[in-house]
C-alpha cells in the first residue's frame, strides 16, 4: 500500500483567553487590523451582548416570541459581518444577529420578526443577503446557487455561508459541500462550532476529530479558529473571502466557540449542560479578552469603556421602543406576497377573513 | 411548423427561452451531454454551454436548493429531477424555501424557478418511476403545479411557467412523452397559467382529468358519443392554483361530473376538485361526483400497473353511472 492523500487541519488563535497577543499591535496593524478596529470590534460585540440580554428579558415578559440568543458567539459572527464586503451575500442560519446588524439589518428588523411579525426579513442595507434560515443547514444550498450566479456572471463576490456543529451532520451541508468543491465556488462555509444542538454535544453529534475536515472531503481546504478570538477570526476570514474572490475556490472555517445561553429561550440548559463546564466557558468569552486586551494596551479607560456601554444601552432602548411601538400588520399581510399576484382562490379567502372580522 | 412530440416541445421550450433569455439556465443529473434521460436537455448544452446547461452532482436537494440561490440571485433555473420518485429529496427545500422566498422578505427576494420532473406509470418502469403524487405539491402554498398533456400545451405551459415570477412544479407525463406528435409552432407563445383548457364541448356530463390520464379520458368520451352521451372534457392542467370557474361553469352546464387520474384516491386532487364542486356548485348537481383514480397503494410492479391505472372502460363506466343515477 502506498499512501495518495494526505491532509492536514489547521488550528489558529492569535488572542487568547488571558488576553495575551501572539504579535504586536504594529504587526497586526501591517496585517490590516489596526487599534481603531479593535475598538470598532469590541463596540459592536458590546452592542449585539446589549441587545440580546434585551431581547431575553422582552421575551421573559412577554413583548418578544422564542428568541435565540446569540451570547458567547458574538466574535466569530462579528467578524464575519465586518470581514465581508456589502457586495458579498450573507446566508444566515438563525442566531447570526450580530453579522446581520454588522451588514445594516436593524435591531427593529429583528425584533419584529422574532415579535412574530414578518416584515423584519426585509432587510435594509444588505438586501440580497437572505433572511434567517430556521430549517438546519438548508441554507448551504442556497449559496452554492448565489456562489454560482457570482461564477457566472464573473463577478468578484463571495458568498459567506453559516451553520451551526449540528447543522455539519445534515444532508444539505454535505451536498452543498460536494458541490462547492466541484465547481470551485467562491464560497466560503462558516461551521459555529458552539457544542451544543439544542441538547446533544459536539461529542455526540460526529466522530470526526474536526469538523473542519468535513471539507476536505468536499475537495477544498477547512481549519479551525478560535471563534471567540475575534482578531483571529477575522485574519482567517479575510484570508478565505479574499481567496475566494480571487477565484481560489471554497473553505471552510469551523469557529470553535460556546453556547452560553439556553438554545433558545424555549429551552433549559440545565437539564443537560454541566454546570461546570458552563463556568469554563464564560472564562473563555470573547468579549472579556478583547476589553483586557484594551485596557492593558492603554487603548482605552474605564471610563471610556463606559461611555461604550452607556451609548450601547441608549442604541438598543431606542430601538427597542420603535419595535414596541411598530404599527400592527393588516390581516392582508397573511395573503400578500405569497405570490406576485394574487391568484383568484386567494382573493377569496382573503375576502372571507376580512369578512369575518 | 414542425411535428413534435411532447418531449421535443418540452426541450423546444428551454431551447427558445434560453436563447431569448440569457438568465435562464437548466440544471440537473445527466441534463449535460446525455440531453437528459429521456432526451429533453438534448443539445442545449451544445447549444448554450457548461455554464448554462449544468449537470449538477447527483444530489436532488442540493439541486432545488441551489435553483433558489440562482433565483434569488436573478437567473431563472430550470431544475431537472429525474423522475417524481426522486423528487422527495428536494421536498423540504421547496416547501421550506422556494414556496415562501417571497412571503418571507416581504417581496425583497424572490424564487422563479421551475422544477420538472417526468411522473405518472404506465411505462413498465422499475419501482419509484412511475407515481402520481401531484396532491402533495398542490398541497403547499406559494408554489403553482402544471402539468401538460399534449405537445402543444407542454411548450406553451412550460414557457409559462419559465417566465413566471413564482416557483412552478411541471410535472410531464411521461408515458405521452412520444405518444403523439402535433404542430407545435415554436413562436415563443406562452399559453396562460391558472387556467383549464376544455379540449371537448357536451352538456350530459363533465369528465376533468389532466396529464396522460387524458388520453383514455377524451377516448371513453369518443365512446361516450357513440351510444349517445355528449360530454364535456376539461383538461384540468393548473393542478395548483385551480381554475375553479371553467370548472364550475361547466358543472352547471352539465349536472354531472367524473375526475379522472391516476394518484391514489384519499387526499388527492381529484378529492379537491369534488369538494370545490361540492362548496360551490352543489346546487347544479345531478348525480354523485365519481372519481375513477389510482389505489390507496404503492404503485404496483409495472406486471400489475395497467390493473391500477384507470383505464377506457372503468371511465365509461363511471360515466355510465352518474347518467343513470
Amino acid at each position: 500500500m502506498k499512501t495518495i492523500a494526505t491532509f492536514s487541519v489547521k488550528y489558529s488563535q492569535s488572542l487568547n483567553p488571558a488576553a495575551e497577543l501572539n504579535t504586536s499591535l504594529e504587526q497586526l496593524a501591517t496585517a490590516g487590523i489596526h487599534s481603531s478596529d479593535l475598538l470598532d470590534f469590541y463596540q459592536s460585540m458590546l452592542l449585539i451582548r446589549t441587545f440580546d440580554t434585551k431581547a431575553i428579558a422582552l421575551q421573559r415578559t412577554g413583548r418578544l416570541g422564542t428568541y435565540p440568543s446569540c451570547l458567547g458567539q458574538e466574535a466569530i459572527s462579528t467578524a464575519i459581518g465586518k470581514t465581508m464586503h456589502a457586495e458579498d451575500v450573507f446566508i444566515p442560519g438563525y442566531r447570526d444577529a450580530a453579522t446581520l446588524i454588522c451588514r445594516g439589518t436593524t435591531m427593529q428588523q429583528i425584533l419584529l420578526y422574532w415579535g412574530g411579525d414578518e416584515r423584519g426579513m426585509n432587510f435594509t442595507g444588505n438586501n440580497q443577503d437572505l433572511p434567517y434560515n430556521v430549517p438546519i443547514a438548508s441554507q448551504c444550498c442556497h449559496s452554492i446557487g448565489i456562489a454560482y450566479a457570482f461564477k457566472l456572471r464573473r463577478e468578484p463576490r463571495v458568498a459567506v455561508v453559516v451553520c451551526g456543529d449540528g447543522g455539519t451532520s445534515e444532508g444539505d451541508f454535505y451536498e452543498s459541500l460536494n458541490a462547492a468543491g466541484t465547481w470551485q465556488l467562491p464560497v466560503v462555509f462558516v461551521v459555529i462550532n458552539n457544542q451544543w444542538a439544542i441538547s446533544v454535544p459536539r461529542s455526540k453529534q460526529s466522530g470526526c476529530t474536526t469538523l473542519a475536515q468535513k471539507a476536505i472531503a468536499g475537495g477544498f481546504s477547512g481549519e479551525q479558529v478560535d471563534g471567540n478570538d475575534i482578531i483571529g477570526c477575522h485574519l482567517q476570514l479575510t484570508k478565505a473571502i479574499e481567496n475566494a474572490r480571487a477565484g481560489n475556490g471554497p473553505h471552510l472555517i469551523e469557529a470553535i466557540t460556546y453556547r452560553l445561553s439556553d438554545h433558545t429561550t424555549a429551552d433549559d440548559a440545565s437539564r443537560y449542560r454541566d454546570a461546570d463546564d458552563l463556568q469554563q466557558a464564560w472564562r473563555e468569552e470573547p468579549l472579556l479578552r478583547l476589553r483586557n486586551l484594551l485596557l492593558n494596551h492603554q487603548l482605552i479607560s474605564e471610563s471610556q469603556l463606559e461611555a461604550i456601554q452607556s451609548q450601547c444601552n441608549e442604541e438598543v432602548e431606542a430601538c427597542v421602543a420603535e419595535y414596541l411601538a411598530y404599527p400592527p400588520q393588516p390581516n392582508s399581510a397573511i395573503f400578500e406576497y405569497m405570490y406576485q399576484q394574487m391568484p383568484c382562490g386567494l382573493k377569496q379567502q382573503l375576502s372571507e377573513l376580512e369578512t369575518q372580522r | 411548423m414542425p411535428n413534435l412530440t411532447l418531449i421535443e416541445a418540452v426541450n423546444a421550450a428551454m431551447n427558445f427561452e434560453m436563447s431569448a433569455d440569457k438568465n435562464v439556465l437548466v440544471l440537473g443529473e445527466d441534463v449535460g451531454v446525455n440531453g437528459g434521460v429521456f432526451r429533453a436537455t438534448d443539445n442545449l448544452q451544445r447549444n448554450f454551454g457548461e455554464m448554462r446547461v449544468i449537470d449538477t452532482p447527483l444530489a436532488e436537494s442540493l439541486i432545488c436548493g441551489m435553483s433558489i440561490g440562482l433565483a434569488v440571485q436573478g437567473f431563472k433555473p430550470i431544475a431537472e429531477i429525474q423522475f417524481m420518485g426522486f423528487i422527495y429529496a428536494a421536498f423540504d427545500q421547496l416547501i421550506c424555501h422556494a414556496s415562501r422566498m417571497r412571503n418571507r422578505t416581504r417581496g425583497r427576494l424572490s424564487c422563479p424557478m421551475v422544477l420538472r420532473a417526468p411522473y405518472g406509470g404506465g411505462i413498465r418502469a422499475p419501482e419509484h418511476h412511475s407515481e402520481s403524487t401531484e396532491a402533495i405539491f398542490a398541497h403547499v402554498p406559494g408554489i403553482r403545479v402544471v402539468i401538460p398533456s399534449s405537445p402543444a400545451r407542454a411548450y406553451g405551459l412550460l414557457l409559462a411557467a419559465i417566465r413566471d415570477p413564482d416557483p412552478v412544479v411541471f410535472l410531464e407525463p411521461k408515458r405521452i412523452y412520444r405518444a403523439q406528435s402535433e404542430m407545435v409552432e415554436d413562436n415563443g407563445v406562452a399559453l396562460p397559467l391558472d387556467v383549464c383548457f376544455t379540449l371537448r364541448l357536451g352538456c350530459d356530463l363533465t369528465l376533468i382529468s389532466w396529464g396522460a390520464m387524458l388520453k383514455e379520458t377524451l377516448e371513453a368520451a369518443e365512446y361516450l358519443a357513440a351510444i349517445g352521451i355528449d360530454a364535456e372534457v376539461i383538461d384540468l392542467a393548473s393542478i395548483k392554483p385551480i381554475d375553479k370557474v371553467t370548472i364550475l361553469e361547466s358543472i352547471q352546464k352539465t349536472g354531472r361530473c367524473v375526475i379522472i387520474s391516476e394518484a391514489p384516491k384519499s387526499g388527492s386532487v381529484a378529492a379537491e376538485i369534488s369538494a370545490i364542486i361540492a362548496e360551490e356548485g352543489l346546487t347544479s348537481l345531478l348525480a354523485p361526483i365519481l372519481r375513477v383514480s389510482g389505489y390507496d397503494t404503492v404503485m404496483p410492479l409495472f406486471k400489475l400497473e395497467q390493473q391500477y391505472l384507470p383505464s377506457v372502460d372503468k371511465i365509461v363506466k363511471a360515466a355510465q353511472h352518474v347518467m343513470e343515477f
